[in-house]
């Protein structure tokens, strides 16, 4: 078995969750990751040092700007028959260029694995996790998006050898006229061991100050509720859920969170969950390790001072 | 400018799924359904185009049961001018889906397909990608905002760090996400119009497309549950906890 992996990458380091992704891959086969982008060679440099990669491939170029899952998609194709799998993150990235490769190949993507059983078959969560369904694949290549949080990360080796790839045609499809990028000083929400995340009971984008001042003082990620995001509290990078980012860390405090079917989905495979809330039969202390059941307005500062003591 | 858009029939996503017994998958039996909700932002999206002039045209189109007519009559009591189902039966896989619109595609030529970015029964996330693919054509996921200019678009993409700008050629595929827009409520007098608008149903086999399944699910489980936690009485006995038992700050 030979196991293809798109990289996700800034062109410097790896993204979080793909030396996740790398583990899921070597349980397959010998692994090739792809590295593509304008200047991608640090980033390839990183993916030949994690453990289980047999090689690296690398393709320079401007067509890679932005996004690109067109051009990204008709790379992946140039060497596609050579493998029996080809992976990529199940994040905005990975989810936006696999099922365009998949489709080209006449194939039925596997989405967002949890679990890899043999090389056909694999465990995947449906209707926000509720439903864990395992799979069995009959087409010839199988192309997959895996959940990170599902996986140990890979550890390190001596680097494997880093090949050139040409890059593959430019579709000229789309034009790429550049990203905002939040800038944060915190870690970022799929990477931090702690997270601390506000729901519609924070009230206001301001009070969200709150959340921000408890997680400086954990060193802990921000995260928020679709209500929370829908309500324009916070922007929707910041988004925990079905529909958001999934997010699995060692301690994850929940804020007026009430604890829809859909943040559930997100995060309750968090190592230890707190939740805050004022109302007592709030849905998100069924999942709760420890809940306080108390005004988040008096909690939080009340927290967030406790721990400077 | 003509525009099609797709809707999912799913389970209501407030309803809480159970999981059958024999583990074949979940009960749908007796339960709540409605119209994907980002199916419903994507409706919404062409219909706030048309008002705004730059649309001519909405077919809307469903790939499900017969139960999938209701769905787009819904779609219809929005604003969109006629329907198509493709009675398919329930669990068409996205590249099946994605087959059977190449086919409409071919038929009704629309400059511009909005799908939703993901259904919430399956969480699969494809559909949009891979008739984007099977077209040739570019693609915008995940979209917050879209300007049409002549025969391009310009589109605002929700990244996991942020935002993305992209020029997109037309015809294309986009797939809406959270913030593109708040879908209206359909009001009585819609739906009694929306019943006289026309609904054409076709089979799988008069698009020439195979729709046998390519994954075979060998079983289906409720996921692990956690252990039952412990309801602290104040923020001291928070922070003891988290310390001394949990041991994680």
């Amino acid at each position: 078995m030979s196991v293809l992996v798109l990289a996700e990458h800034d062109g410097k380091q790896l993204k979080p969750g793909v030396t996740n992704m790398l583990t899921a891959a070597a349980k397959l086969g010998d692994v090739t990751v792809l590295v593509a982008g304008t200047q991608a060679s640090e980033a390839a440099q990183a993916a030949a040092k994690v453990a289980g990669v047999k090689k690296v491939l690398l393709t320079e170029a401007p067509i890679y700007e932005g996004s690109a899952a067109e051009n990204l998609a008709a790379l992946v194709l140039t060497i596609a028959e050579q493998y029996s799998h080809i992976l990529g993150p199940a994040s905005a990235f990975g989810k936006n260029v696999l099922p365009r490769v998949a489709a080209s190949l006449d194939v039925q993507q596997i989405s967002e694995i949890s679990a890899v059983e043999s090389p056909d078959t694999f465990v995947r969560p449906t209707y926000a996790g509720n439903a864990m369904a395992t799979v069995q694949s009959s087409d010839r290549i199988k192309v997959i998006t895996v959940r990170a949080t599902a996986f140990d990360p890979a550890g390190e080796q001596g680097a494997a050898p880093v090949e050139n790839l040409a890059p593959g045609p430019d579709l000229g499809l789309t034009q790429y006229k550049g990203s905002e990028l939040s800038k944060s000083e915190r870690p970022e929400l799929t990477a931090a061991r702690i997270i601390v995340s506000g729901g519609r009971g924070m009230g206001s984008a301001e009070n969200f100050k709150l959340i921000e001042a408890l997680a400086d003082k954990l060193g802990a990620a921000v995260g928020a509720s679709r209500a929370a995001v829908d309500s324009g509290f916070m922007p929707n990078e910041y988004q925990v859920g079905q529909t958001g980012k999934i997010v699995a860390p060692e301690l994850y405090i929940a804020v007026g969170i009430s604890g829809a079917i859909q943040h559930l989905a997100g995060m309750k495979d968090s190592k230890v969950i707190v939740a805050i809330n004022k109302d007592a039969e709030a849905p998100i202390f069924s999942v709760a390790s420890y809940w306080l059941v108390d005004d988040l307005f008096k909690a939080v500062p009340e927290l967030t001072k406790e721990l400077s003591s | 400018m003509k525009v099609l858009v797709t809707v999912k029939r799913v389970i209501d996503p407030y309803v809480k799924v159970r999981v059958k017994s024999d583990g074949s998958g979940v009960e749908t039996a007796n339960i709540k359904m409605t119209m994907n909700p980002f199916c419903e932002i994507a409706v919404e999206q062409a219909v706030r185009m048309k008002e705004a002039g730059v649309v001519t045209e909405i077919v809307v189109v469903s790939v499900g049961a017969q139960q999938s007519q209701e769905t787009l009559r819904t779609a219809m009591a929005m604003g969109a001018d006629r329907g198509i189902l493709v009675d398919a039966g329930v669990d068409v896989e996205p590249l099946a889906v994605a087959k059977l619109l190449k086919a409409i595609i071919a038929k009704e030529n629309p400059q511009l397909v909005i799908t939703g970015k993901q259904a919430i029964d399956d969480d699969s996330n494809q559909t949009g990608q891979m008739i984007s693919a099977l077209m040739g054509w570019p693609q915008a996921t995940f979209i917050s905002t879209i300007t049409v200019n002549g025969d391009t678009a310009d589109v605002t993409r929700e990244i996991d760090g942020g935002l993305e700008k992209l020029t997109i050629k037309l015809p294309a595929v986009v797939t809406s996400d959270l913030r593109l827009n708040e879908p209206r409520y359909v009001t009585l007098p819609n739906i009694m119009k929306a019943k006289k608008k026309p609904m054409e149903v076709i089979k799988p086999d008069a698009l020439g497309v195979d729709v046998t399944p390519r994954l075979k699910v060998l079983k289906v489980q409720e996921p692990p549950s956690r252990s039952a936690g412990v309801k602290v009485a104040d923020v001291k006995e928070l922070v003891a906890k988290l310390k001394n038992e949990a041991r994680v700050i």
